[in-house]
């Protein structure tokens, strides 16, 4: 999984490419943090979903060890663009009671 | 039983997203709509992954296996694929509570506890056997409606 980083308006987009497993996760987590800690201090981010081609429960797992991570830096959290399949799982997973959808 | 197919992978991440694409690729030929796809890929990387996760903890010992087993079926002309997942691992001593939705034993920060709540809400029927020290084993039947059928021969 490939995850890259830029800021519009303001808001700091993170956006993760690929298929998210237990195989890719650790890797997505590490690369995630280092670039979260890259960023300026911003007020709000969204995560991208749209490049994400496959999802399980791990990627509950992971957005919200990220979301408290952004949190703990005063940064408000969205997730953006999530497919379908994506869609269903953090659906059943109440995430976006946790991190809205834009 | 109109086809079948055994699979037998060692216990570790990388394989899961070859035993899900697999499964799929078997799926096929009962011509599933893409969300019917996506739906079995999902809860058979929900099981694998709990077979390395959870029954062998990640430890990547040669001798930790993953049985597959697939077979498709036509009951009353709707095509049905039945997959199990078996391992060989630690086993589960609570069946019913490892079921609940946000139950885990590993560290809640990083894991959701949905793998169980996922395979049931994907699957057509689940079912779950497990022995403690003896292993797990994953029973999930995917019915494929006939509205994929005609979304793909549309």
């Amino acid at each position: 999984m490939k995850i890259s980083t830029y800021v519009k308006s303001g808001i700091l987009h993170i956006v993760l490419d690929g298929e998210m497993d237990e195989y890719s996760a650790s890797s997505a987590r590490r690369e995630t943090d280092r670039l979260i800690d890259l960023s300026p201090p911003l007020e709000k981010a969204y995560i991208d979903l749209e490049k994400v081609t496959f999802m399980d429960s791990t990627g509950i797992g992971f957005l919200i060890g990220r979301y408290k991570k952004l949190q703990r830096l005063g940064m408000e959290v969205y997730l953006k663009n999530p497919n379908p399949t994506a869609d269903k799982v953090l659906s059943l997973g109440g995430i976006y009671t946790l991190i809205p959808k834009v | 039983m109109k086809n079948y197919m055994n699979l037998e992978l060692l216990a570790i991440s990388e394989n899961e997203s070859f035993a899900r694409s697999a499964v799929a690729a078997f799926a096929l030929t009962l011509n599933p709509s893409l969300s019917e796809l996506s739906d079995i890929k999902t809860a058979v990387s929900e099981a694998v992954t709990n077979c390395i996760v959870h029954a062998y903890k990640s430890n990547k010992n040669p001798e930790n296996k993953i049985l597959l087993s697939c077979q498709t079926h036509e009951v009353d002309g709707v095509g049905e694929l039945h997959i199990q997942v078996s391992d060989y691992g630690c086993g589960i001593e609570n069946v019913s509570e490892a079921m609940q939705p946000f139950f885990t034993t590993l560290s809640p920060s990083e894991r959701a506890g949905m793998g169980f709540t996922i395979m049931q809400a994907f699957s057509s029927e689940f079912l779950v056997e497990s022995e403690k020290g003896k292993g797990t084993t994953v029973k999930m039947i995917k019915r494929i409606s006939e509205g994929g059928k005609s979304e793909e021969n549309a």
